[in-house]
């Protein structure tokens, strides 16, 4: 149903190498615009480092990845394990940062830092510092960076494992509304099969290394509420990838 | 702001008190030690010669201060960016650090030339003082967390603007516990400079303190003593309100 949409990652025939170590691929991949894939797989099975390979921090051996630019950012936007924030700068600062590193002026900024934070429910944040903020916070500030300069794409790398139950389920509902207000491509690793099922368009399961895709799941275009949760689609989704990464179990 | 805390005033107040009776009681000659009303009569009487001394023997020391600061940070810079570089050469940087000042003092006299005695004690100070300025600027730069890194790099961020937004301000608090050490070392160096190069020529605080010395004036050399403590003092607590400011 999303098929006539644009392609804004792809990757194929991907390979990434460390030395001798095989730790991906070959991996065939593409995420869409609007479209949430959640990669799922064990510790050490290369997830992150597809999203590293398609963020351009980590070149491939052989294959291709690709993330497609938009008009104000030339990169994707990514969040990563931990908020990754400048201390000695106000969340205003730290949301601007890919602004300020494009050379954008900085009364425009401000303007759109403030607008970023809003949108993320830290209104009258801009000019807190991160140690002044709550673990959930400083996570929505790092969201709030990443989607500053309207990417085409958001990489995430299970950017909430550290946060409670509740405050994750928030997050990712920042998530899921950001997909659709700005027409995102979400690329999302995590371990937990029932976030990835409450985010995802489709959900994709990685082998143990070198990470190749095993499954994958369609998760049924239905709202995502508190109802979505207790629903028979919900728990067939989640039922489902339990069962591929259980056959698939590699050495503990 | 924090209260003043009077324990270390009373303290003092009561060792004073203890040494002046003392003296007085068991009827020390002035000579060996003076009682602290002696001391703060020498510090009036001989004011108008200490106080100018102490001027230079300051000056020499902040300009010290602020040379190792320009030294050691940008040899910092320089082996965070070429790590052989740090490796050939740090055990040798060690070798300067571990050799006592004064052993050296002679030769660096020599060099500069008997004339000038000026350029011999910043150089001996800087020595001193330059090792805790460059160990710890070093540390900063290579405190760079590696998750804000990855940000950096994720944006391409130039290699300036990494410096910039985020090598220096890592590095920041780091450099400036460093200054701190350095700043009572540069004074070190800057008295036991103008010890070694056993010289009026500078005028500073020690050469007055070695000339009561050789004068028997036990009472002018506490003088002198006081005004040094009394500068390491002061320096010490202008960069903790420099640090405070900063952390902030």
């Amino acid at each position: 149903m999303k098929a006539d949409r644009p392609i804004r990652l792809a990757a194929s025939q991907a390979c990434v190498r460390f030395g001798a170590l095989d730790a991906l691929g070959p991996i065939d991949l593409t995420v869409r615009a609007g479209e949430c894939v959640v990669l799922l797989g064990p510790s050490g099975c290369g997830k992150s480092t597809l999203l590293a390979a398609l963020a351009g921090l980590q070149n491939v051996a052989s294959g291709s990845v690709e993330a497609a630019m938009s008009e104000g950012a030339p990169v994707p936007g990514m969040v990563f394990q931990e908020p990754n924030l400048m201390n000695w700068a106000t969340a205003g600062d730290n949301v601007a940062l890919p602004l300020a590193l494009a050379g954008i002026d900085r009364a425009e900024q401000m303007r759109r830092a403030e607008a970023a934070l809003a949108r993320v429910g830290l209104d009258d944040f801009a000019k807190a510092y991160p140690r002044t903020l709550s673990g959930g916070m400083r996570m929505r500030v790092a969201l709030a960076r990443a989607l500053i300069n309207d990417p085409a794409a958001l990489l995430l790398d299970e950017p909430f494992a550290a946060i409670d139950e509740l405050g994750r389920r928030a997050l990712d509902d920042l998530v899921l509304k950001a997909k659709e207000t700005q027409d995102l491509a979400v690329l999302f690793v995590t371990h937990s099969v029932d976030e990835a099922v409450y985010l995802a368009d489709r959900i994709l399961v990685l082998s143990p290394r070198p990470g190749r895709i095993m499954a994958e799941i369609a998760v049924p275009a239905i709202a995502r509420d508190r109802d979505f949760l207790t629903s028979p689609d919900f728990a067939q989704a989640a039922a489902a990838a339990r069962r591929v990464l259980s056959d698939h179990r590699g050495p503990v | 702001m924090k209260r003043l805390d009077l324990a270390p005033v009373a303290a003092g107040l009561v060792i004073l008190l203890v040494w002046e009776g003392l003296t007085r009681l068991l009827q020390v000659p002035s000579v060996v030690l003076p009682p602290p009303s002696a001391v703060a009569e020498a510090l009036l009487a001989r004011g108008g010669i200490l106080l100018p001394a102490a001027g230079v023997t300051l000056g020499l020391a902040m300009t010290a201060l602020a040379l190792s600061i320009m030294i050691g940070t940008l040899v910092a810079l320089i082996f965070a960016r070429i790590p052989w570089l740090e490796r050939g050469l740090g055990p040798y940087a060690l070798v300067l650090q571990a050799t006592p000042i004064v052993a050296i003092a002679p030769l660096v006299i020599i060099w500069s030339g008997i004339e000038n005695p000026r350029r011999a004690i910043l150089i001996l100070a800087v020595i001193v003082a330059v090792f805790p300025v460059l160990t710890s600027a070093l540390a900063g730069l290579k405190a760079v967390d590696p998750g804000l890194d990855r940000v950096f790099r994720l944006h391409r961020a130039s290699s300036l603007q990494r410096f910039i937004r985020l090598e220096l301000p890592t590095a920041a608090p780091f450099l400036l516990a460093g200054v701190k050490t350095a700043a009572g070392l540069s004074l070190v160096g800057v008295v036991v400079a103008e010890f070694v190069a056993g010289t009026g020529a500078t005028g500073g605080l020690s050469w007055r303190l070695v000339e009561a010395g050789n004068r028997l004036e036990t009472a002018t050399m506490f003088a002198a003593l006081f005004l040094l403590a009394l500068m390491g003092l002061a320096l010490h607590a202008v960069l903790t309100w420099i640090e405070r400011r900063i952390r902030a």
